[in-house]
């Protein structure tokens, strides 16, 4: 998929003040609401150095966590996948869709899904895929990209909603949601009823029992896994937690993260496909687990992105994805969490951009509810991708040096300043050369003082 | 007590009457301030721009001058950030040179914060405010004071006199070279905060970052909106009748 560069990507989100009024709008709704589910924590703070914890212990002992819960869901009568590549998955997936003669795959909405461009593979291999998440089924007939984790149409308002409902299902226009989600709710329950294949995400797999565990807010996250015949299981190497108890943690932290609810409105839990005498649940299961970029990260300075939950907070919290959305971002994974992320799991060098567009004000890192440090993985980022970042910013960073390394130069600098700067009528500074120009874009600049401290200090001591 | 003042090179070169009024206040409550004049930038920008080669060369620099001083203070709590967390960082693989900025890491404080745990003033009984006032938590301040520190340290020193902001740790765009590399997106930041700020109805904006109240005086003066900076120490010089209310 080729894109406009980032900086292009980033001024069309500047200038699009219908989308950034909805973004804003949405992620301060879901900070307020994140805030007050939080308190209603006995001690949200402990809790939240727990599940980083757990998810760190996991992490270093993944392969042994991987194994275990492999055995288990084979235990259990499923079937365990591991690709190696987005490519990899998506020849499993194809491959159980033909094994299985499925034409109508139904879809719950999945990060790794997204990842993979698995709708795409499948298309191209006669399958049909129906996204049943209300989000992303809007993205789907409106030929979109999602623009946030967790509110794939954030960006959009429901006059554009409306549109596409009318064009997809012909309904009477309407741009009341009840109405427009009972549209929606008709016009899939009947693909649920003709569907032969269903797909998730997993938001945890528990090592200990095979059980995979799937928060949606809809409903549909549960159809798909139990309509259809053939169940795939979509999920990240690193979705693992040890223990069923342990979802006592997380179940507390990802939906309170994400929109501030106690618990998502459906939180399915299952184990293996459909037993003897069990009414429902499909009759194959099988779990595909991708690694596609994420095991070199273990044991590195960077493996704490690894205990992303994907609750999205990150993003909400975000000035700057408020500020130009997640469709600037580029990568299927937007916001702060994106900004790694999207560099980290492929190559770091072609998006040097992403990590240096960020304030560094660390909102992310107070969000996170497994508490990966954000602005501090950025910088590091920053530094290994430095090469790729432009000659004129590593020769100015070289010249800023020298002048640094002598405080007669850096004073010879000060004195020169009021050369490179034009004054407005009052003496603000309203004008200037080089990086001033920039800055100047934005802001005015005070007067320059008619002495610089260490002057006044001479003169004061 | 003897303490060196790093003035911040933001200071120094723009906003003087912060350095004169952190010594003067130092003054006041009894130190004996010096100004190491080999002093020049913490390295931040390079730092922050992975330029970790470059900002470990100044950051070795100011080691050296910072060196034979007891105790070190600065307006910042970005900078005292950079030289308490991040010195030690930039030198991870050289002993000698660790150990050195580990030493100068736990020598060197924040202002308030210096008043507040070496010597024990109580800020707020000294502060005093006859306008209304609001305030801009600095992002770059979490290491050292909470978001909740200043809103408590703000509620008793300005009492009826405080208009708080509906968020007062939402950034102000600033972020060093990013106010440079994206101005746009910075702007962006910057006119969210602006809106915040000229919603309480003050003219005055306690702000204790140097990098902060540029972008928040910058802008507000660049878009006309009544609003000026003012760092803690101006206050408190001002208050204790040791400066000029600023013109």
């Amino acid at each position: 998929m080729s894109q406009p560069p980032f900086k292009q990507r980033v001024a069309a989100g500047l200038a699009d003040e219908r989308v950034r009024r909805a973004v804003k709008l949405a992620t301060l709704h879901k900070v307020a609401a994140r805030g007050a589910g939080m308190s209603r924590l006995r001690n949200p703070e402990e809790l939240r150095d727990l599940a980083a914890r757990i998810k760190q212990h996991t992490l270093r002992r993944l392969p042994d966590y991987l194994e275990l819960f492999a055995a288990r869901v084979e235990g259990s009568g499923g079937r365990v996948h591991f690709a190696a590549g987005a490519a990899d998955a998506c020849r499993i997936v194809c491959g159980i869709a033909r094994e299985s003669g499925a034409r109508l795959a139904v879809k719950a909405k999945s990060m790794v899904s997204e990842e993979i461009h698995l709708n795409a593979a499948l298309q191209a291999a006669g399958v049909r895929v129906v996204e049943t998440d209300l989000g992303e089924f809007i993205v789907q007939i409106d030929n979109d990209r999602p623009s946030h984790i967790v509110t794939p149409i954030i960006h959009k308002d429901r006059k554009r909603v409306a549109v596409a409902m009318q064009r997809e299902t012909g309904c009477a226009y309407t741009e009341d949601p009840r109405e427009l989600s009972e549209v929606a709710r008709v016009h899939l329950r009947d693909i649920f009823r003709r569907c032969d294949l269903g797909i998730t995400g997993v938001n945890f797999g528990v090592a200990e029992t095979g059980s995979l565990c799937v928060c949606t807010n809809e409903g549909n996250g549960r159809m798909t896994m139990t309509r259809p015949r053939v169940h795939v299981a979509l999920m990240g190497i690193e979705k693992l937690v040890p223990r069923l108890t342990d979802l006592a943690v997380f179940l507390k932290l990802l939906a309170r993260s994400s929109t501030g609810q106690p618990l998502t409105t459906y939180t399915t839990l299952i184990t293996g496909p459909r037993r003897p005498g069990e009414a429902d649940g499909p009759e194959h299961l099988h779990v595909v687990i991708l690694d596609n970029g994420r095991s070199p990260l273990l044991g590195g300075e960077f493996e704490s992105v690894l205990r992303c939950i994907r609750c999205g907070a990150c993003l909400n919290a975000c000035p700057v994805y408020r500020n130009i959305g997640g469709h600037a971002y580029g990568g299927v994974y937007p916001g702060p969490i994106g900004a790694l992320v999207t560099p980290l799991l492929s190559t770091p060098e072609r998006h040097a951009e992403l990590p240096r567009a960020s304030s560094l004000c660390g909102a992310c890192a107070v969000a996170c509810p497994v508490k990966i440090d954000i602005p501090e993985l950025l910088v590091k980022l920053r530094r290994d991708t430095l090469a790729a970042a432009p000659l004129g910013k590593r020769v100015a960073m070289r010249v800023w040096r020298w002048l640094m390394l002598s405080p007669r130069r850096y004073s010879w600098a000060q004195r020169r300043l009021p050369l490179l700067v034009r004054r407005g009528p009052d003496g603000w500074i309203t004008g200037g050369a080089g990086p001033l120009a920039a800055w100047l874009s934005q802001r005015d600049l005070p007067p320059l003082p008619p002495r610089t401290f260490r002057e006044w200090w001479r003169a004061n001591r | 007590m003897r303490v060196a003042l790093l003035v911040t090179c933001l200071v120094d070169t723009f906003l003087p009457r912060v350095g004169e009024a952190c010594v003067r206040v130092l003054r006041h409550f009894g130190c004996d301030v010096e100004f190491p004049e080999g002093q020049t930038c913490c390295g931040q920008p390079a730092f922050n721009s992975g330029a970790h080669d470059d900002a470990r060369a100044v950051a070795r620099h100011m080691i050296r001058v910072f060196e034979p001083c007891q105790a070190v203070v600065t307006p910042s709590a970005s900078c005292a950030t950079m030289v308490r967390r991040h010195f030690p960082e930039l030198f991870e693989h050289e002993p000698q040179s660790r150990d050195a900025a580990r030493e100068l890491a736990s020598r060197t404080f924040e202002f308030c914060e210096f008043l507040r745990t070496r010597l024990n003033v109580r800020i707020e009984d000294h502060l005093r405010f006859d306008q209304p006032v609001t305030f801009h938590y600095p992002c770059h301040a979490r290491d050292i004071y909470s978001p909740a520190d200043l809103a408590a340290l703000m509620l008793a020193a300005a009492g009826p006199q405080l208009r708080s902001p509906e968020q007062g740790d939402l950034c102000c765009g600033f972020g060093g070279m990013f106010a440079v590399d994206y101005p746009g997106v910075s702007g962006g930041l910057l006119e969210d905060k602006l809106a915040q700020l000229s919603a309480t109805g003050a003219a005055t904006v306690v702000c204790n970052e140097g990098g902060c109240a540029l972008q928040i005086a910058g802008g507000a003066h660049r878009r006309g909106v009544p609003l000026r900076c003012k760092h803690v120490a101006e206050h408190l010089a001002e208050s204790l009748g040791l400066m000029d209310a600023a013109p």
